[in-house]
């Protein structure tokens, strides 16, 4: 039996309209957002941003931002923010060249131990925050000065006075893990289209786009993964239950303190997958790598349709949040604007994103 | 009369050299409800965070199901079936009523990597215990926010049953509801009650108590003034025991005998 007819009708509650139902999905305003600025380029930019080669241009750095930007959604779903994101890609990305470069480490051994450093962070963060009260967003500030200047500081140390560790694609060259975290995926695929003639291809009939980049497909797995998990499973209750009331969750036996510390090592361990994936594919590695990520990362939640109260917000959302956002960034290229409108473009997107959250929350509520 | 669920025998409670409880005798029994009266400062508070396990008593003794226990913490009263609606409630008003009502307990199917939330069996779940309750909600995903006080005070209610409460202790649910909203708290207490779960009932609104209570237990300054079973007393002289009898008195002629 379906849980529709268990209800008996009640008079006095009006059936809902679908576009109620609809305004009720968090992630209405990216998906929203995303046919509006897809509308505004169709209009404006040159036919070559929709090619296939346009599509893998926009959606590479968004699939870069939005592997912080689902972690950070998650985070603010459980009621918290890190600011230390964008240092951490720096620093994870610096430890992860101490690991290859200067250990020369297998990418196996590597790329846990980065993640591991990185998680420990993480929950060093979302100690001090659980265990002084203060807001996350004051000690995670300081941990985006601390990280930032750890890079800067051990890169010099590192690589005797630099701030650049080059190197990385050579140490990592042939190892079996690599083709997971750098390059195109499908290359076979690609190459097999392009001979029958479905995409394009040069003259020399390679194809003009050999793959899909590794980090888009990592960006739709940790998507579809993140959604799962909140929005099926236990785990992802009580990270609605903990950013929507603490003490009511904790009163009902959810471990709070359990889901804010693994959010925090989430978000760490997902810049730190960001720096690995960037850091191979520039083989290279410098102390400005994922400066000013933190903030782009917390507007692709808010565009996704996150709270910055907590509890309320999706992952898919903050997909669709940075698909907008490397569609923003690249498409400018492609018209006659100057590229600066791009900042412009964003700061308006994320006031409109939070007025437009708000009225959806009261909606939800039913706050008057 | 029936065995007691749980019987606190002469509980003392001090906070450093205050007083909190000085020797209060209380107990329920299955489908019963037990009213503890008190005004503001009697020791309500402390004492059914004694019993729900937030404090430790300083001396007496708890029988639960005739059988000397302590709880260290209020989970394994939960445990033990002892449930608390707080005036808070508990409640996140952004999240559905079906996850509010698993929250912390949440339903599964598959194991291992496949375990996951029974999504199907919690609405329908929920659905069929708010209707038992007398409420019809519209649909399961419904905000605990849309609902009214009274309706959330009876989710919270709902809820505490469904996992098995054999005791379940309402602080002044009806302190902050208007008249309709009140009535809707009390005949589901009526409800619980009939399933055969001991309510402790708090309140300072003698109305409100002599319309569901069994039994009335009045606290004043940490102590009990006495139990007195329905019929036996009047809503006049509860209220004076609960004001500590003397300056109510005095209050009443000037009053009019409203309160």
């Amino acid at each position: 039996m379906s849980a529709e007819n268990l209800s008996q009708q009640d008079e006095r509650i009006r059936a809902e309209s679908l576009a109620t139902k609809l305004m009720k999905k968090p992630e209405l305003g990216a998906i929203g957002g995303v046919v509006l600025v897809t509308l505004f380029f169709l209009a404006t930019a040159d036919s070559a941003m929709f090619t296939l080669s346009g599509i893998m241009n926009f959606m590479t750095p968004a699939a870069q931002l939005g592997i912080l930007g689902i972690a950070a959604a998650m985070l603010m779903i459980g009621g918290e923010f890190d600011l230390s994101i964008g240092s951490m890609v720096a620093f994870a990305g610096m430890v992860f060249g101490v690991f290859t470069v200067n250990l020369g480490l297998p990418l196996i051994f590597a790329i846990p131990l980065t993640m591991a450093f990185a998680a420990l962070i993480g929950a060093l963060n979302g100690a001090i925050v659980l265990r002084t009260g203060l807001p996350s967003f004051i000690v995670t500030l300081a941990g985006l000065f601390i990280l930032r200047g750890a890079s800067l500081v051990g890169l010099k140390l590192f690589t005797g006075g630099s701030t650049q560790l080059r190197g990385v694609r050579d140490a990592v060259e042939g190892d079996f893990l690599a083709p997971l975290f750098s390059g195109d995926a499908f290359t076979g695929l690609f190459g097999w289209l392009a001979s029958i003639g479905v995409i394009d291809s040069f003259k020399s009939g390679a194809p003009k786009v050999p793959g899909i980049p590794v980090e888009i497909l990592w960006f739709v797995v940790i998507a579809l993964v993140a959604t799962y998990i909140l929005v099926r499973t236990p785990v992802g209750n009580w990270v609605f239950a903990t950013g929507g009331d603490t003490n009511a969750a904790k009163n009902s036996g959810v471990p709070v303190r359990g889901v804010k510390i693994s959010l925090f090592m989430l978000t760490a361990c997902a810049a730190s997958l960001v720096a690995i994936i960037t850091v191979i594919d520039a083989g290279s590695t410098d102390a400005r790598r994922g400066f000013m990520k933190e903030f782009e990362a917390i507007i692709t939640a808010v565009i996704g349709g996150c709270l910055l109260t907590g509890g309320y917000g999706s992952a898919i959302g903050a997909f669709f949040g940075a698909i907008i956002f490397g569609m923003v960034t690249i498409g400018l290229t492609y018209t006659d604007f100057d590229q600066d409108w791009f900042q412009i473009f964003l700061g308006g997107m994320l006031l409109l994103a939070v007025v437009f959250n708000n009225v959806i929350r009261k909606r939800v509520t039913g706050e008057r | 009369m029936t065995r007691p669920i749980i019987h606190m025998e002469s509980i003392k409670k001090h906070f450093g050299n205050v007083i909190a409880l000085n020797g209060v005798t209380f107990d329920v029994t299955p489908g019963e409800c037990h009213c503890l009266l008190g005004d503001n400062g009697a020791g309500k508070s402390t004492f059914i965070k004694t019993m729900s396990g937030v404090h430790k008593p300083t001396a007496g003794e708890i029988f639960f199901e005739g059988k000397p226990l302590s709880f260290d913490s209020p989970r394994e009263a939960m445990e033990a079936g002892i449930a608390t609606v707080f005036q808070d409630l508990a409640m996140i008003p952004l999240m559905s009523v079906t996850r509010n009502f698993f929250m912390g307990r949440e339903p599964t199917k598959g194991r291992g990597l496949t375990k996951r939330l029974d999504i199907d069996r919690a609405n329908e779940i929920t659905m069929e215990e708010m209707r038992k309750m007398g409420i019809n909600l519209r649909a399961p995903d419904q905000a605990v926010g849309t609902l009214s006080g009274g309706e959330r005070q009876t989710v919270a209610i709902a809820r505490a049953v469904y996992f098995g409460a054999k005791v379940l202790i309402l602080d002044e649910p009806t302190s902050a509801l208007g008249v309709r909203q009140t009535s809707n708290v009390l005949s589901t207490i009526a409800r619980v009650r009939e399933q055969g779960v001991g309510v402790v009932f708090i309140s300072h609104n003698v109305r409100h108590a002599m319309a569901v209570g069994d039994r009335f237990t009045v606290l004043n300054r940490g102590q009990t003034l006495g139990t007195a079973v329905k019929g036996e007393i009047t809503s006049a002289e509860l209220q004076d025991l609960m004001a500590g009898g003397q300056e109510l008195a005095q209050l009443e002629g000037s009053l009019g005998g409203t309160i």
